[in-house]
């Protein structure tokens, strides 16, 4: 098995940078991905995307070729494909390629595994034909493809209004976008105008997303309850109250967004402890400034340790890889304390918009309390009021739920409906979330085909270097 | 579901069969196997096991395990996470499997 300094998860604008700060100071330095090239979600497929789609995605998204060109002109060992699916206390990382499980091993271990979106439980958000607005980017990104129905955008946040930006400009026919972020936090983020001014350009970039939309003829709607979403075998419309009046809108495609939150899968496996944040409602990890987590051999950057968007994962990428050095020797104090200084500084600036951001598009409170029929646990189909009779029964927290009732048990492992069903927990039985806590994520993290399992099993006992062999004839079960 | 946006900018489209439930149906090599099925409209991807509902992908990026299919016989893969290649078998999922149903019958 090789043995690496330093071993990096997710190879995102944080990991990338993490690794590059790492390898540059001549530690021996990993980066595993899941995709088969580097560039994380927000910088997916930048390498090779389709030319006709590089100018609606434009130069924000182009801006992640910095980051790859530097990686491959570095030391930095690049693991692409690659599905994490165990770690050891001691750093052993399990991972799945090619239908094949390796292991390598690290003396620290940087976490950049990002974000993902917050799930949105309505009525009728399984039906096929809804999809998160982040996915219908990725679908531009990876397959120049736009909705070929009419499209209704529902939910709020600066990447919502920019998918639809993009589909516009692709092509795509937006009969409409509900927002879902309740007027009065408009009031509420102008507190944070001052501090949002000094954010770079962010301000700006937003009142061009919205003048766009208009400029397009995309109709506005508001909403302060649920969006029933319509059909049977896949969408057919949705249903929702604008302005006291129930208005219906025929479409073929429904995509949600309320905001990103961070990908706890990982560090919940790790037991690494977690703090609920009230501002972005969401758990994140505890991490000291430097990124190090309540585990002294692992450090997290990125929106993995809470959500600050693309360039503030850059830098805390850079003061990760720093932290790695620190805690491996290769840097001392004084000079981490020197080298930091750039990049914290500009962490600093970019986290200056999300205050006012945070308030501005905070998620609706029906979101993290759906009505009674709404499917919650979207494998196992659990219902919101599966749960509260469960809660009224005397369930004090999710894993009792999950033994009761499987919700958290199917193959997303709690990933979907995880926030949502320690909300309604903490609710109906009137204490707080963290009292309430969330899943008890366990090994795999990935589902893992038994022949590698079993295969890696004998890797381990044997102590052979199954990893240095080439990949065998990927598995069939 | 979806279509492929329209360009006058050259391209490198690599454009391959692949085959849905025994089905040849175009797509493009490296995007993901999700994608393609979207564009190809086989939507519902998939039926759940509990209740039979129908499914189509929600994520695209691997946490809502929405987009499960079978390729070339491995059962249960995630479509937004499986690039394309020429010639791969690909079978959709109506709802549980039962004994005697189980493994690889693509070919
Ligand atoms: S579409 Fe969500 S996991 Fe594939």
């Amino acid at each position: 098995m090789s043995t690496f300094d330093v071993v990096v998860i997710g190879a995102g604008p944080s990991g990338i940078t993490a690794a590059l700060t790492a390898a540059n100071r001549g530690l021996r330095t990993a980066l595993i991905d899941e995709q088969l090239s580097p560039g994380g979600q927000i910088y997916r497929n930048v390498d090779a995307v389709d030319n006709g789609m590089q100018t609606i995605l434009g130069p924000e998204y182009l801006h992640g070729r910095t980051l790859t060109t530097r990686l491959q002109h570095s030391t930095v060992t690049r693991i692409q494909g690659a599905s994490v699916w165990q770690i050891s206390d001691d750093l052993e990382i399990a991972y799945l390629q090619a239908g094949v499980s390796k292991t390598l091993s690290a003396r620290h271990l940087i976490l950049a595994t990002g974000a993902m979106e917050r799930p949105s439980p309505m009525p009728g958000w399984t039906l096929p034909g809804v999809m998160n607005a982040g996915a219908a980017q990725i679908m531009m990104k990876t397959a120049a493809a736009v909705p070929s129905g009419d499209v209704v955008l529902v939910g709020d946040g600066p990447l919502l209004l920019l998918v639809g930006k993009q589909l516009l400009d692709a092509g795509a026919s937006i009969k409409g976008l509900i927002q879902t972020s309740p007027i009065a936090q408009a009031g509420k983020a102008m507190r944070h105008l001052p501090k949002a001014l000094l954010a770079p350009g962010y301000l700006i970039k937003g009142l061009r997303l919205l003048t766009h939309l208009r400029a397009g003829r995309v109709p506005f709607f508001r909403t302060d309850e649920a969006v029933n979403i319509l059909g049977s075998d896949r969408v057919r419309g949705v249903s929702f109250i604008h302005k006291g009046q129930r208005i219906e809108l025929t479409v073929d495609t429904v995509l949600l967004h309320h905001g990103v939150i961070p990908n706890v899968q990982i560090t919940r496996m790790l037991r690494l402890e977690h703090r609920w944040d009230v501002d972005q409602q969401t758990w994140k990890p505890c991490c000291d400034g430097h990124g190090r987590s309540s585990n002294p051999s692992i450090t997290i950057c990125g929106d993995g340790a809470g959500i600050a968007g693309a360039l503030a994962a850059e830098a805390s990428g850079a003061i990760a890889g720093l932290d790695a050095c620190f805690a491996l020797g290769n840097l001392s104090e004084g000079e981490r304390q020197k080298l930091v200084r750039r990049p914290a500084r500009a962490h600093r600036r970019q986290l200056r918009i999300r205050p006012f951001l945070d308030t501005l598009y905070r998620a609706p409170e029906w979101l993290s309390a759906p009505l009674d029929e709404t499917v919650v646990c979207r494998c196992e189909e659990v219902t919101a009021g599966q749960i509260r009779e469960m809660a009224r029964l005397g369930c004090k927290g999710p894993n009792q739920t999950k033994f009761f009732s499987r919700s958290g048990m199917g193959p997303c492992q709690g990933r979907m409906c995880g926030l949502t069903v320690s909300s309604i927990l903490a609710a109906e039985n009137g204490v707080s979330i963290e009292e309430t806590g969330y899943y008890r994520i366990r090994p795999p993290l990935k589902p893992i085909p038994l022949l590698a399992l079993s295969q890696a099993r004998v890797a381990r006992s044997a102590g052979t270097e199954r990893n240095s062999q080439p990949n065998e004839d990927p598995t069939h079960e | 579901m979806f279509k492929l946006i329209e360009s006058d900018a050259p391209q490198r489209r690599r454009i391959c069969e692949i085959f849905v439930d025994g089905e040849p149906c175009q797509a493009m090599i490296g995007e993901p196997l999700a994608a393609a099925l979207l564009k190809a409209n086989c939507v519902p991807m998939r039926y759940t096991p509990v209740s039979g509902a129908p499914r189509a992908p929600l994520c695209m990026m691997g946490v809502c395990f929405e987009c499960l299919v079978e390729v070339d016989g491995t059962p249960n893969v995630q479509a937004c996470a499986t690039p394309v290649r020429e010639g791969m078998h690909v079978r959709l999922i109506h709802g549980a499997r039962s004994i005697g149903q189980l493994g690889g019958a693509a070919q």
